[in-house]
């Protein structure tokens, strides 16, 4: 899927290691509702030009720390700085787009009308051909709101993000709830945004989606960040390899040999997560002669996201 | 776009005005366009207070029956004038808001360079477009089949009368907008707004109703701004028009005092 496109593979390389200005950023930002603990002391910095994704569990603090950013919510200690301001300055948000989960946008305006509006806010908006376009909303223009499918009405909210022509957007949970063909009609309108030099910063968790389109993934959960790196570093920071075997080893042994960080009994099989596989597998074979049905596999950002969350619950 | 980022931080940049007025313009006319799409709020808000002239107007009482000084259908055409200026304010801010606010469009709005104010000017403008029309339409009826005769001054005043006496409904509806949820919003403002129009005289003359609501009227804004109304056509109470314009000013603040604790625990909720 990544290398199927070859401009976005590109610009990573560029960016990965080059390092755009700062800016927008979280300094020790904690945030607390009442007695939730939604953030903690999270030092968080999004550059020029690159595509971060926010990942984490429902109630991670995705949503709160896109708030922040937005100058929807103040941090109950810490700093935000959007373009070395305050977000909740007219002249930041003019630079600024922003999609956010909505439960209803009133359904009796046309999707060109929606825009309409949203581009008079913004000094320099681009104009509404190329924002239809960008969002590939030429087809439904006319069309009210409230007849629009679940992905033409996220492409409509997506349209409002970037109709300003802004220099950062930012994207909670985008594609939340749409089917596999929408979502990546909206993950290309996406790449094309960082295409032509914008910088976003997109909340999901879907792995998939960050694997897909991420420069940077920030795995946040329970308020506090626990792994930063490219998607390739995200996946090699935790197990590597996954071993499936059927074995009359009991588990304890299995756990014991050196190399082995889990070992799970699955059925009447055996998965094994190991930095790598082939010492283990030389071992297995050594102790087991009636080892049978092995199966390795390359950890997914999958497997890197359950084993980081559930290392950081336990912890 | 990396260097520029830095220039910002200091600068105090302003919208020119023209643009700005431009906002408030086209947010105005979607509100608008929005409203009149959506016609449980069109066409109820402006057919309740016709039909009920019609009814008790034109059909039901002889329309040259003598009322408070003047006629039935002349007398009418200010009372339910008054009740379709409150329905069109009420419900043009109350619910809008209320369901904006409740189901997140309103955040999405205000992390755009919207200005702020743009966003409240838009719904009492609408209020107050909707309320011309009712009034307009009642005049039309009242002189096509109730035999209403006024000089044009007359009626061009009591419009501006009943339009400019819509401001503090349309206060009163962002504060309900304010404290209620997006599903009660359109119950809990015809539970204000029903009994309010009863007891203020605005369905059956006030002089008809007992003595005991009649002494309760006074502490209802409706009934102020009927007065001020009826008092165009030469009917109603005829007390002094600055007690109900006193009165009514004295509820917009109230009201007004009111949507702003609800916009600041809102503001607090989100950005505190």
């Amino acid at each position: 899927m990544i290398a199927a496109l070859p401009e976005t593979l590109e610009h990573r390389m560029k960016d990965v290691g080059s390092c755009g200005a700062v800016i927008a950023s979280l300094h020790g930002a904690s945030k607390t509702f009442g007695d939730v603990r939604a953030l903690c002391q999270v030092n968080f910095a999004v550059r020029a030009g690159e595509l971060v994704a926010l990942l984490g569990p429902n109630g991670a603090g995705k949503t709160t720390a896109v708030k922040l950013f937005l100058g929807l919510a103040k941090p109950t200690s810490g700093t935000v700085s959007v373009f070395g301001g305050d977000p909740i300055h007219a002249e930041v948000r003019t630079r600024i787009g922003a999609m956010l989960q909505v439960a209803k946008v009133p359904e009796t305006l046309r999707v060109r009308e929606h825009i309409d509006l949203f581009s008079s806010y913004y000094p320099n908006p681009l104009p509404l051909a190329e924002t239809l376009a960008a969002a590939g909303l030429q087809e439904i223009k006319d069309r009210v709101f409230g007849e629009l499918s679940g992905g033409q009405r996220q492409r409509v909210l997506f349209a409002l993000a970037l109709c300003g022509d802004p220099d950062i957007l930012f994207l909670d949970e985008p594609t939340v709830g749409l089917d596999v063909e929408s979502r990546r009609v909206l993950w290309e309108e996406i790449r094309k945004l960082i295409a032509r030099g914008k910088t976003v910063l997109l909340t999901t968790h879907y792995l998939e989606e960050a694997d897909a389109l991420a420069d940077r993934v920030v795995v946040i959960n329970r308020g506090e960040i626990i792994a930063e790196g490219t998607p390739a570093e995200i996946k090699a920071s935790t197990a590597g390899r996954r071993i499936r075997c059927v074995s009359s080893l009991d588990i304890e042994t299995v756990r014991s040999l050196p190399g082995v960080n889990d070992v799970r009994r699955d059925r009447n099989a055996l998965e094994i997560r190991a930095a790598s596989a082939e010492p283990i597998l030389r071992e297995l074979l050594a102790r087991d002669a009636g080892l049978s049905g092995v199966e390795v596999t390359s950890a997914g950002l999958e497997e890197a996201f359950l084993a980081l969350t559930l290392e950081h619950n336990q912890a | 776009m990396a260097t520029a980022s830095t220039t910002f931080a200091t600068s105090t940049w302003e919208r020119p005005l023209n643009r700005t007025l431009a906002i408030y313009l086209k947010e105005a006319k979607y509100e608008f366009l929005t409203r009149l799409r959506l016609r449980a709020y069109s066409i109820s808000t402006i057919s309740f207070p016709l039909m009920f002239y019609v009814l008790f107007g034109l059909v039901l009482n002889p329309k040259d029956t003598a009322v408070g000084g003047t006629t039935m259908a002349t007398y009418l055409i200010p009372s339910y004038g008054t009740f379709g200026v409150m329905g069109a304010s009420l419900f043009g801010t109350a619910s809008g808001l209320a369901a904006e606010r409740g189901l997140g469009w309103l955040q999405v709005k205000r992390a755009s360079p919207m200005p702020p104010f743009a966003y409240f000017t838009a719904k009492v403008a609408l209020g107050m477009i909707f309320s011309t029309v009712v009034v307009l339409l009642l005049l039309v009826l009242g002189f096509a089949f109730g035999g209403v005769r006024m000089p044009f001054l007359d009626a061009a005043k009591l419009l501006a009368t009943l339009v400019a006496g819509s401001l503090p409904f349309c206060a009163m509806g962002l504060a309900i907008g304010y404290f209620v949820g997006p599903n009660s919003s359109v119950a809990t403002t015809n539970l204000i707004y029903l009994p309010l129009s009863f007891c203020s005289g605005l369905w059956i003359p006030i002089m008809f109703l007992p003595k005991l609501l009649q002494q309760f009227a006074h502490f209802l804004p409706p009934y102020h701004l009927a007065q001020l109304a009826l008092s165009v056509v030469g009917a109603g109470q005829h007390e002094s028009n600055w007690i109900h314009w006193e009165a009514l000013i004295g509820f917009f603040l109230i009201c007004l005092g009111v949507a702003r604790l609800g916009f600041q625990r809102d503001e607090g909720k989100m950005y505190g």
